[in-house]
């Protein structure tokens, strides 16, 4: 890119906020009542999280890899590209993201998810909490609405979120293969907030700024999981 | 060669029917101040309409109709230029929902860009731009921000030897490559350059655009109000009292009657997605435009605040 140092992030940004927020808005009248199927998925990776075992581990993969395909077809191929170019490429990572679950966490059992009371336990955690309890209320709190809310496993940020979370609960080398297109998905949403002047750019970068530090800290042995250790 | 009275008469006849098949609104308007196209002497109006983000509405309808209204209030108040580009997202599709909408306005002048680092594939990304468009042909294409250049200035002048475009341009904009620009502008027959100008980026008044009046090469303005930034950065000061020396009733009118007041200057292409907004965009090319002593009288008082 010529005289790249002259370019700024708005240079980049395609569309502008009201079109980015009416096309969540839509697509969530679209696809309504999936919520609640998301929402039920979402309660099974708790239940699942509170008592881990390898078993556990195979069904919060596969439910994870579904709803990434589905996010990246629904949301991310069929409605975002028709305002970003770049998405389509973006929808083919997150697909990538599923088939490696569907690969390392149900065909093989290499993920054995569960919590320890370490910095990378609560940090994971955290993340959870702020993709599920708290990124569907923001639209709200920020006077676009609940039409415009931003839900787990509907819309990809939030699930990218909760994906770098619960992959902080994992063991093993794998999960940093398995953060990678949830990190880079955050760190280029969060700069099209950032550029949008949408304050849920924080989180997203924040987010994304927490994988190498969760990659880094050492990790205990999760308590009662009985899966094969990630290779 | 005289014109003969039959001729005066059936002109004068056409010049009568076209009147009456106006509408009413229209006859009210006076027509927007032109500039010619240097290489054919075709004149355009001097504010066209921009399509960067504020037309990239994918396939959301109600967005479209927007659009659709703010083409239709674009020619009522006598635009024709509207730019749009492969890079924006769905803009072009949504210009070509608008201009159905509106029956294919025979008064548009199309403006569209070659977007691809390969040259090869130009010809097919064009194709595919005028399907979205659905116009029979561009009347201006433009290699986007120089990419690939070489390879697509070729297919363009071949296709402007068929008649498949009338002109042909290059773009680059915030004031990048300016010097392959001047080379391109002095070394070939590029009917087109667009640059960005206004009244605090004004680099391409020391050496752009007197080349282009040098080479006779019309000058489309990009980012007129820095995508908005501008406007919003003025609006919250009073219009200065000579603004009305030259009926500027805006900020919107101010900034882009010191753009076109520029003798390079062909048109300015704000981009807008609100009726009112192109409302006052035309504004500017109605009335007075300000001469060489009152534009640097704008531009300091614009630096002042």
């Amino acid at each position: 890119m010529p005289e790249w140092w002259t370019y700024t992030l708005s240079d980049f940004l395609l569309f502008s906020p009201r079109t980015y927020y009416r096309l969540i808005q839509r697509h969530n009248e679209a696809v309504w009542p999936a919520h609640l199927v998301t929402l039920i998925l979402g309660l099974v990776i708790a239940a699942s999280l509170a008592r881990p075992s390898a078993q556990r581990g195979r069904v919060v993969s596969g439910i994870l890899a579904l709803i990434w395909i589905w996010v990246a077809w629904a949301f991310v191929w069929r409605r975002y590209a028709t305002i970003n170019w770049a998405a389509g490429y973006l929808a083919w990572l997150l697909g990538l993201e599923a088939l490696l679950l569907a690969w390392i966490g149900v065909i093989r059992g290499r993920l054995a998810f569960g919590w320890t009371p370490d910095a990378t336990g609560f940090l994971g955690i955290g993340l959870i909490g702020l993709s599920v309890l708290v990124y569907p209320m923001l639209a709200p709190l920020l006077g676009r609405g609940w039409h415009q809310a931003e839900v787990f496993g509907i819309a990809p940020d939030p699930t990218a979120i909760a994906t770098v979370g619960l992959m902080f609960l994992v063991g093993g080398r794998a999960r940093s293969a398995l953060l990678a297109a949830p990190a880079l998905w955050c760190l280029a949403g969060g700069l099209t907030l950032w550029a949008m002047h949408s304050p849920e750019a924080w989180l997203l970068l924040g987010t994304a700024l927490s994988v190498p530090v969760g990659i880094g800290a050492k990790r205990r042995p999760t308590q009662g999981a009985r899966g094969r250790p990630a290779p | 060669m005289r014109p003969t009275r039959r001729a005066v008469l059936r002109a004068m006849a056409a010049g009568t029917a076209a009147a009456l098949l106006r509408p009413l609104s229209a006859l009210a308007l006076p027509a927007p101040i032109t500039r010619p196209i240097p290489s054919s002497g075709e004149r355009l109006p001097v504010v066209g309409l921009g399509t960067w983000i504020t037309f990239n509405v994918g396939d959301d309808p109600e967005l479209g109709d927007e659009c659709a209204a703010v083409i239709r209030a674009f020619f009522r108040e006598g635009g024709r230029m509207i730019d749009s580009s492969p890079m924006y997202g769905s803009s072009q599709a949504v210009v070509g929902y608008g201009l159905r909408k509106l029956g294919s306005p025979p008064s548009l002048f199309s403006a569209d860009k070659v977007w691809i680092s390969s040259g090869s594939r130009g010809p097919d990304q064009i194709e595919e731009s005028r399907g979205h468009w659905g116009v029979s042909r561009f009347d201006l294409l433009q290699v986007h921000n120089l990419l690939a250049w070489e390879e697509h200035l070729s297919t363009l002048f071949a296709m402007k030897a068929g008649g498949r475009v009338r002109y042909v341009g290059i773009t680059t904009s915030e004031g990048r490559r300016h010097r392959e620009v001047e080379e391109i502008m002095r070394t070939h027959p590029i009917d087109f350059v667009q640059v960005s100008y206004n009244v605090l980026d004004r680099e391409v008044e020391g050496r752009i655009l007197p080349l282009a009046q040098e080479r006779g090469i019309a000058v489309i303005v990009n980012r007129p109000f820095r995508e908005g930034a501008l406007i919003r950065q003025v609006e919250r000061h009073p219009l200065p009292s000579f603004a009305s020396e030259i009926a500027a009733a805006n900020w919107a009118q101010f900034l882009l009657k010191f753009i076109v007041s520029h003798p390079a200057v062909t048109c300015a292409i704000p981009a807008t997605s609100r009726v009112a907004h192109v409302i006052e965009n035309m504004g500017a090319a109605a009335g007075l435009l300000p001469d060489a002593a009152l534009r640097r009288r704008m531009a300091a008082h614009v630096e002042r605040l």
